[in-house]
């Protein structure tokens, strides 16, 4: 048995069965995910959101679930098959591929590669194909418009989402997401985190992390009082079913690197207090909560206004935090914050 | 057959499938969806070598940025594919020419092709160095090619700047939103409180 598994055949087996479970994981934390998203925001706006099936309503994403299942696929007349059921497998696929990477607690991690964070933001540029590929395979007006917005959005914010994780690899030294978390230990615990040294980045990322996941205030894909819901017109059934699980476990994947990159990862607040993978979920719980928030107290951006804050103020002032923290680093200023390879931590 | 041959086939196959597809399939926007697929099945060939920043480059920059380029502007032409076929017909004389010559040169260099004796050697002393890849080509960029490596990023400056100089037009008579005069709107000045008599108006 032990021979086996140290066989090329048995490390894949292994490597199947991790990805079976954090599979398992992410669908599970979607499930629950939907059900928090809708609560929070009924009780933003004094309604009692979903209380009717099962206990607290707790059912409710299943009941939902099933019955987008068992609903009829409808493919529209014209519409390029393979293309239109193409794009929701990319979007769920790719949400959940970048997972790969994402450590969880101190080694746990499917794949521990150098390059990890170039390897999320690659992931999270293949995302856009399942939006534009939606929205021309449905041969339609709406999808189409919905399709090519939200393509110009998401590659606008990825430009300055790049730059801010730029800030974070110098201070490293590394792009791998258990080096970045390491280097943020130390024994002032929460004071030791990234989020204080790249303070204005925080917001940046958070804010750019809305608009690369289509989350209000920049929902212009979808908005509904414009295009209906945009590329997602013309899919019922199990494809919506797909674009929606994927569009979800995208924005808690970005709760992950907002909690992995500014916020210590799996790392305790208090010094003194073990480290461990419930803190790591304790904050990616948070800024799951941050965004529940933010869809239910804003209202939805303009397109040019969009455009404009990703063009003309988030990547020049990235642009610029990228050359500072550069600056820092290489002569060590601030008693090295910016660089951690010097205050050792 | 260990796995590591069986992805290589498999990521080379799809590479070949892809880019033959690029070129055979009659719908356009096909054609760019088997290019990405060529692209990111070269990707995967990358990694298979080691250099798995050049293959996270190669996603991000051709999957991520110039594919979505191609993307855009294919699924936005409106065009005829009846008579785009009929015009191509003409070509074909001058096509086949280039393709034949191409083949023979391309059969000529392979030919002559060998390896040198210390060629290989020179490739596993690269995978197996104690730097990650990336730390290794950085030094080599920003060390010892540092000036070749400005000079590039400065073409690429000036040919950005001329993209935008030869393209950008100032149309009059378009009304434009500036963002700070309306946020430096001054209340007092811009909204007047006026009595009206009854009776009277304006």
């Amino acid at each position: 048995m032990a021979e086996f598994l140290n066989s090329s055949w048995g490390i894949a087996l292994i490597l199947i069965s991790q990805g079976l479970m954090m599979a398992v994981f992410l669908l599970l934390s979607a499930y629950f995910l939907i059900y928090a998203d809708r609560k929070v925001w009924a009780a933003v706006q004094m309604r009692r959101g979903p209380n009717v099936v099962g206990a607290f309503g707790l059912l409710q994403s299943g009941a939902d679930m099933l019955k987008l299942v068992f609903k009829e696929i409808i493919i529209p007349a014209g519409a390029d098959k393979p293309v239109f059921f193409l794009a929701p497998l990319i979007s769920f696929v790719m949400a959940i591929l970048a997972w790969a990477v994402i450590p969880l607690n101190e080694g746990w991690v499917l794949s521990e590669i150098n390059v990890a964070l170039l390897f999320v933001f690659a992931i999270s540029s293949l995302e856009v194909y399942g939006v534009i590929m939606g929205g021309w395979a449905s041969n339609s007006k709406y999808p189409f418009l919905g399709s090519l917005r939200s393509a110009a959005q998401m590659i606008s914010y990825e430009v300055s989402i790049g730059l801010i994780i730029i800030g974070v690899i110098i201070s490293t030294g590394s792009m791998n997401f258990g080096d970045i978390v390491r280097a943020q230990d130390g024994n002032l615990g929460i004071f030791n985190w990234y989020w204080l040294p790249h303070f204005p980045m925080v917001f940046l990322f958070f804010i750019s992390a809305l608009a690369e996941t289509n989350r209000p205030p920049f929902d212009l894909p979808e908005a509904e009082s414009e295009l209906v819901a945009g590329f997602q017109v013309e899919y019922s059934s199990t494809p919506f079913l797909l674009f929606m699980a994927g569009e979800l476990i995208a924005v808690f994947l970005m709760c992950a690197l907002t909690t992995l990159l500014f916020f210590g990862g799996w790392l305790s607040p208090i010094p003194g207090l073990a480290d461990g993978f419930h803190w790591m979920l304790a904050k990616m719980g948070f800024f799951f909560f941050v965004f529940a928030m933010v869809k239910a107290i804003t209202p939805r951006y303009r397109y040019d206004q969009l455009m404009r804050l990703g063009w003309k103020v988030f990547l020049p002032i990235s642009l610029g935090w990228v050359i500072f923290v550069a600056f820092f680093a290489k002569f060590e200023m601030f008693g090295g914050v910016y660089a951690r390879w010097v205050i050792g931590a | 057959m260990s796995i590591l041959i069986i992805t290589f086939y498999l990521f080379s196959l799809s590479a070949i499938a892809g880019g033959l597809m690029t070129v055979i399939s009659r719908n356009p926007v096909h054609s760019v969806l088997w290019l990405i697929l060529a692209f990111l099945s070269s990707a995967g060939l990358f990694v298979l070598l080691g250099a798995e920043f050049l293959a996270m480059l190669l996603i991000i920059v051709y999957v991520g940025a110039v594919a979505v380029l191609f993307l855009f502007v294919v699924m936005m032409l409106d065009v005829d594919f009846s008579t785009l076929k009929a015009e191509m017909a003409g070509y074909l004389p001058i096509a086949l020419l280039i393709g034949v010559v191409l083949v023979m040169q391309l059969g000529m260099a392979f030919g002559v092709w060998s390896y040198a004796e210390t060629a290989l050697g020179a490739r596993e002393v690269l995978a197996n160095s104690q730097h990650h890849n990336t730390k290794a080509l950085g030094l080599i960029l920003y060390d010892r090619y540092f000036i070749l490596f400005q000079l590039s990023g400065l073409i690429l400056l000036v040919a950005m700047i001329g993209a935008i100089v030869l393209t950008l037009r100032h149309r009059k008579n378009v009304k434009r939103q500036n963002i700070l005069s309306q946020i430096y709107r001054d209340p007092d000045k811009s909204v007047e409180i006026r009595d009206v008599k009854p009776g009277q108006g304006l």
